[in-house]
């Protein structure tokens, strides 16, 4: 009996210590990534992942995140939802994950977000654009280190009316999923309050992956609207350009608005037109008219064209950020903790109350979640330079004018901007140097 | 619904509904003459795709005028549908000839994932364009509009020889008459001396050749990814089952009826335009199961 006894207080002092261990810091922090790898939005994922190598191993040889080394183990969007959300589950349940960044498309985040909350997994939202996740729902584990839907169409809105005020019609043509649909109601809802009587002349709405165009573009030639909006991404967007450029809908007096077009310029080359409203969802660019003569930027874009031939476009900036938010999360968490290895639960709350800086500008995070991260948009030009085109007449636009506050609901609050926040003095241009 | 709507949905379906028809054409021979429902057939369109556009890549490099590329479409589409035919029919097709049809239809379906996953060893995950030759034809412009001339000639104009050359084939030549021989029934064929597994290594071959030549032809149109002969395959099957299976001048039709229904859509209701190919199939399967025109065949029991 008395040997029992002291069997069971050695092996109950063996586990007490075991989990007082648990508070000191891991051999390695495992951080599950989700991106595209496969299908036509793997023009998109593999930099991303690219940039996640590059920018991991650079971390770990500074000694990783509060001494422990980062080890990211990829999930591939592309295999579609179920068997995503699946894989997902597997490495949180049996390898003992407790940290992810996810994901690329808003379809996927709308599944993860839910599940990763129930899980009690840290997950840093670090591309989807969709602004409802955060907005319906109060999240504890779920952040976001860059810009929503809502800041991004807002301010495109915003520099349309800057630069090509003088438009009656508009007509949309955008990927049939959540962010193709959110991103027309976020953009109309904008333009009406400051145009309300635009007329919208045709909204096409062609499914995800589509590889042929040819009836929206005949569309768009018989109803030549003033203005065209179109926020698709990767091989989706890549394809339109180069149908709309070879069916020459490019030569009509449209003004086309392409938030999402800077992660194709390079790739598109010479079939992108001059005049073309881009962006690249924030203040990132490898050309970025305030950051691009950083040391730390310009090194960034050195090894990154050695590593994958190529300039980095939004989604490595985003992988930059997510990756750098999370870094000091955990600097942050562990200043509170006095020293000590934080638990997820700690880094999310962290992350609520701090800001950040990869590449551009700083980010700043809110009690929401939600990152506040300011908008680069331009208008495309051919320059000797580079061999595709580049952003000139730049504009910088401050996150805070362009993002619904916390509590509010975007498709509402986008209804009350006020016309003369075009007159902000806030509103920063640039030119192409 | 106004008459230059009619003709602008017009313009845009016949493209598509060409390829369509290419591909349901390859699909509807193959069925016809074994039996078996090739659902590895998707892959080769794919395959056809890629192996244009490594071409078109190659003749680009070497500086060679894009017109050529026509020609070297066709060529690598007959290439790609002799070498995976034939693998196809050796190493598969002919050795589930008499098995269960779902042990078929599972067969045919790990041949397609196989394809798949080769296609992604051997071209990686990343878009192809090769659209220099379609920018050298130029275009062509109807009430307003204005359509490439490869969307609006080459491509109809391939699927017609096609059609012709097929129906030729088959009504006109020796080995023609023994291919709808051993389609209407092996059995006797091979006791009138017809070398059925000959006939059917040909025919797949040429099965294979078509659906190769859709993907052949639609890559300077658009991006080749992974993904398209499963988007493909689905497709050309609803065009398969609304025409019946084995109907050659029905596949015309019924990619017609397809490819125009989707274009129109997108003119009066955009929101159904994926849905528009099943809602076809749906609508015909339910008046008539066997599809539009497959002929009253005696059930033999």
């Amino acid at each position: 009996m008395k040997l029992y006894g002291a069997l069971a207080t050695t092996v109950a002092l063996a586990l007490g210590a075991g989990t007082a261990l648990a508070q000191d810091k891991p051999a390695e922090l495992k951080v599950g990534i989700t991106t595209f790898m496969s299908g036509p939005a793997s023009v998109f994922g593999v930099p991303g992942k690219a940039a996640a190598d590059l920018l991991i191993e650079e971390m770990n040889a500074k000694g990783g995140i509060g001494g422990v080394k980062i080890s990211p183990i990829f999930i591939d969007e592309g295999i579609g939802g179920d068997k995503m959300l699946s894989e997902y589950r597997r490495l949180v349940q049996e390898q003992g994950v407790r940290v992810t960044l996810a994901a690329i498309s808003s379809g996927s985040c709308n599944i993860i977000a839910p599940v990763a909350e129930d899980l009690k997994v840290l997950n840093v939202m670090w591309d989807c654009g969709t602004e409802k996740i955060l907005e319906d729902k109060r999240y504890r584990y779920v952040v976001r280190t860059q810009a929503n839907a809502t800041t991004e169409m807002v301010a495109t809105v915003l520099y349309l009316m800057k630069t090509r005020p003088d438009f009656k019609t508009v007509a949309v043509v955008n990927q049939d999923y959540a962010w193709g649909r959110d991103s027309w109601e976020l953009f109309l809802g904008t333009l009406k309050a400051f145009k309300p009587d635009v007329k919208v002349v045709a909204e096409m709405f062609p499914k995800f992956g589509a590889s042929d165009f040819s009836t929206e573009i005949s569309r768009l030639q018989a109803m030549r609207p003033d203005v065209v909006l179109n926020t698709s991404w990767g091989g989706d967007l890549d394809t339109f350009v180069r149908q709309a450029s070879q069916r020459g809908l490019f030569r009509q007096n449209t003004t086309f608005v392409m938030p999402l077009a800077e992660s194709s310029l390079e790739r598109l080359g010479n079939a992108m037109p001059e005049g073309v409203i881009v962006g690249g969802r924030g203040e990132h660019y490898f050309l970025h008219p305030e950051t691009k003569d950083d040391p730390k930027h310009k090194d960034f874009v050195a090894k990154f064209r050695s590593k994958t031939n190529a300039y980095p476009i939004y989604p490595t900036y985003h992988m930059a950020q997510a990756l750098e938010g999370l870094k000091t999360g955990y600097e942050t968490a562990m200043q509170a903790n006095g020293g000590k290895w934080p638990s997820p639960e700690q880094v999310a709350d962290a992350m609520r109350k701090m800001e950040f800086k990869a590449f551009g500008r700083v980010v700043k995070m809110r009690e929401d979640g939600q990152g506040l991260e300011d908008q680069l948009l331009g208008l495309t030009k051919r320059v000797p330079e580079y061999p595709f085109v580049i952003m000139d007449k730049m504009m910088l636009i401050p996150a805070d004018m362009v993002t619904a506050p916390v509590g509010e609901r975007s498709p509402e609050w986008v209804k009350t901007i006020k016309p003369d926040i075009l007159n902000s003095d806030r509103l920063k241009s640039y030119d192409y140097k | 619904m106004n008459a230059s709507l009619l003709l602008l949905a017009l313009m845009d379906g016949i493209s598509y509904a060409a390829l369509l028809f290419l591909v349901a054409l390859g699909l509807t021979l193959i069925f016809g003459v074994m039996n078996i429902l090739n659902l590895a057939h998707g892959s080769l369109y794919a395959w056809g795709g890629y192996v244009a556009a490594t071409f078109g890549i190659v003749i680009a490099k070497a500086g060679l005028s894009p017109l050529l590329i026509l020609p070297a479409l066709v060529i690598g589409a007959v290439l790609t549908g002799i070498v995976l035919g034939s693998i196809l029919e050796i190493g598969l097709l002919r050795r589930i000839l008499t098995k269960d049809p779902i042990l078929q239809l599972l067969g045919t379906f790990a041949a397609f994932m196989i394809l798949e996953d080769l296609q992604r060893l051997i071209w990686g995950s990343q878009p192809y364009f090769v659209s220099d030759v379609v920018s050298l034809l130029g275009t062509l412009t109807v009430a307003d509009v204005t359509y490439t001339r490869y969307q609006l000639l080459v491509i109809p104009s391939v699927a017609v020889v096609a059609l012709l050359g097929l129906r030729w084939f088959l009504n006109r030549t020796a080995l023609g008459r023994q291919v709808t021989a051993v389609t209407h029934h092996r059995e006797i064929a091979t006791a009138m001396g017809v070398n059925a597994s000959r006939v059917s290594l040909l025919t797949i071959v040429i099965g294979a050749a078509l659906g190769a030549l859709g993907g052949a032809l639609a890559a300077p149109t658009t991006s080749i990814t992974p993904g398209i002969g499963a988007e493909m395959m689905v497709l050309s099957f609803a065009v398969v089952a609304t025409a019946g299976l084995g109907q050659i001048g029905g596949a015309a039709i019924a990619a017609l009826m397809i490819g125009l229904g989707r274009s129109f859509a997108v003119y009066l209701f955009p929101e159904v335009e994926v849905l528009v190919p099943y809602l076809i199939m749906v609508a015909v399967l339910l008046i008539r199961p066997q599809g539009m025109f497959s002929r009253v065949a005696t059930r033999r029991i």
